[in-house]
């Protein structure tokens, strides 16, 4: 397996470098450049400061120096923020969206198995049409109107219960404070929350009539028991290869996210530099995105293997 | 109990045999379709949500770029809070927006938009992954092993990050935003008509036509492709509401449809940032929004059942 390892993470090398290529002749080659705004800039002016960023150089060279300074782990300055690297802009971003990120994961985990094992329980009962109703919701609606009202029912109306104000922030991230986390993590999760129900339930239903199953049932062992110990493991594997898609999810939706609730993540600065023509921040930005997703596809790949003993990589 | 061996009574047997009317996979699959609820009202709630969103706006008094500043951000008529209603102009049934244009012609003049962001990507992605996908699956071996190793790059970019940075170069180009958007969902129909069609071309079927001297473009066209329309027509339900919402994104994101043209995203999105003082501005499109995935979602899910009973 750890040679299986190893030789992906080696096929993942050629994918990067051509994600790396695409973005770069793609971000290059459109018409409209970053510095457009400022045309009234005398023509010496604008060459000089062409040539500081090398956009005066033929396009094949910027792509080289590119490369030769990423080598480096050098991410170049940002265009538009003319005092900070992207590095910078990264390391400042990056703690917030992992945070964001990897808690609305985990609470996805959390939740979902829990709902879908539930509604595998009571299956084809009330309790059951309920989560997979309740499912149906979060796989439907995006988060992008969900955002907007919860923001309106818990931030802007406020709500009182037992006579507690649990009203939370509109927006902001106050340094990742757990009430200004509270929607939007939540927000995140609903998606990958109700895919993971859905799973947990489909395959736990399979688990559920299987034959062994019913041996630990005919050996008296308790329903908690059946699921924590035989049930969930067998059930648990196709979530694992659900991994990697609800990752490239929970990034995109991040994007959104980090824009409704002000939240100083990478995401925004990736919509940002889009929207300005900042290359570098957009490109140092998809570099990480496409490296984070296919290390944790790896990751899942592995976990599939050590948790199923069917599945064994070929050398 | 008399078998009859004479030859009158096979034939008699053979002519009641043939009166029945044989059933092929897409009769049972209908019938099955009809019999799911959820399905049936969703097909309909969408024929009706599309006949509004064609023919609607012409039967309306707005036009959907009409501005009128005297009846800027008003309530709909029937609005139980009296104090934010507006005295001056005509009925506006979902309320106007922040310029004074009438709001249901706007989101009849969205779900335009949005629908036809769903089929067109969808279309495009079809033709793309049904061709991609019979070619690999077909030709198999090496080349397979390098058309496939080529969706599996691809799959693991966040391909959303790549139309944004389309979106974002090429000035949101109306048309390109449709095509960038089917470009990229194609590779998980490319993937599904490839596994069914490996299992396909094994079959005997494909070998006579091999055998009767058949191409491959015309196998492929032919026998695999009619083959592999069911996993497909499911893949294809599902396209559909992920193409609007992507859009919807985009558009929410501010790098999609641009004004005065609208979709359910950009509205959505106008909506949100007043949703303090003008809750109807986001209320309607994102209950059309809602309906119309929940009807797509719905259709898919019966259709599974329909085409593959043992998948339940």
């Amino acid at each position: 397996m750890f040679a299986y390892a190893i030789r992906r993470l080696l096929g993942a090398i050629p994918t990067l470098f051509i994600i790396i290529t695409l973005a770069f002749f793609m971000m290059r080659l459109a018409p409209g450049g970053p510095f457009d705004a400022q045309r009234r800039l005398p023509p010496e002016i604008e060459h000089n400061i062409r040539a500081a960023y090398d956009l005066d150089k033929p396009v094949y060279q910027q792509y080289l120096i590119y490369l030769g300074k990423l080598a480096h782990g050098d991410l170049g300055p940002s265009f538009k923020n003319k005092d900070f690297t992207v590095t910078e802009m990264i390391a400042d971003g990056l703690p917030v969206s992992a945070k964001l990120g990897l808690s609305a994961m985990t609470l996805a985990i959390l939740i979902g198995m829990t709902l879908g094992t539930i509604a595998a329980l009571r299956q084809n009962r009330t309790t059951d049409y309920v989560v997979m109703a309740g499912a149906m919701v979060g796989i439907t609606i995006p988060t992008f109107v969900m955002a907007p009202i919860l923001t309106l029912i818990f931030g802007v109306y406020g709500v009182t219960l037992f006579g507690y104000d649990i009203s939370l922030p509109v927006g902001g991230w106050n340094g990742g404070a757990l009430r200004n986390m509270i929607l939007p993590v939540f927000v995140l999760s609903l998606g990958p929350i109700a895919a993971i129900a859905r799973l947990t339930r489909g395959s736990m239903v399979e688990v559920l009539h299987s034959n062994y199953v019913r041996t630990a049932r005919a050996k008296g062992l308790s329903t908690f028991k059946i699921v924590t110990r035989h049930a969930l493991r067998a059930a648990v594997l196709p979530l694992v290869s659900y991994l990697g898609p609800a990752i490239a999810g929970i990034l995109t939706g991040s994007l959104i996210i980090e824009q409704i609730f002000g939240i100083p993540g990478i995401g925004r600065y990736f919509v940002q530099g889009a929207l300005n023509r900042d290359y570098t921040l957009v490109m140092g930005v998809l570099i990480y995105y496409a490296t984070f997703v296919i290390l944790l596809n790896l990751v899942a790949d592995l976990l599939y293997a050590a948790l199923d003993p069917r599945v064994r990589y070929a050398k | 109990m008399t078998i009859p061996l004479s030859a009158a009574g096979t034939e008699a047997a053979m002519g009641r045999f043939m009166d029945v009317k044989g059933r092929s996979l897409w009769d049972d699959a209908r019938r099955r379709l009809a019999r799911n609820r959820a399905a049936v009202v969703s097909i309909v709630v969408l024929g009706v949500i599309a006949a509004a969103a064609i023919f609607g706006p012409f039967f309306l008094a707005y036009s959907y770029d009409h501005i009128d500043y005297t009846v800027v951000s008003c309530a709909p008529d029937w609005w139980p809070d009296p104090s934010v209603l507006c005295t001056a102009g005509g009925t506006h049934w979902f309320g106007t927006d922040s310029v004074g244009r009438d709001l249901l012609v706007r989101t009849l003049y969205g779900a335009r938009v949005s629908l036809s962001v769903g089929l067109i990507a969808t279309l495009v992605s079809l033709v793309i992954g049904v061709a991609y996908g019979a070619t690999a699956g077909y030709l198999g071996g090496r080349i397979d092993e390098i058309m496939m190793r080529f969706v599996d790059v691809l799959y693991s970019i966040p391909y959303i990050f790549l139309v944004i940075i389309l979106m974002a170069i090429f000035d949101r180009n109306f048309f390109l935003l449709f095509v960038a958007i089917g470009a990229v969902e194609w590779l998980t129909m490319a993937r599904i008509v490839r596994g069914q069609t490996l299992s396909i071309k094994q079959k005997e079927f494909v070998e006579a036509a091999r055998a009767g001297g058949v191409g491959a473009f015309g196998i492929i066209a032919r026998h695999i492709i009619p083959n592999v329309l069911g996993p497909v027509v499911v893949y294809v339900t599902l396209t559909v509401p992920a193409s609007i919402l992507a859009e919807s994104f985009l558009s929410f994101l501010g790098l999609g449809i641009q004004e005065p043209l609208t979709s359910w995203g950009v509205l959505i999105s106008e909506g949100k940032d007043q949703m303090e003082t003008a809750p109807w501005m986001l209320i309607f499109p994102a209950t059309f929004m809602a309906v119309t995935l929940f009807s797509f979602n719905f259709i898919g899910d019966g259709l599974r059942d329909a085409l593959d009973p043992k998948d339940r």
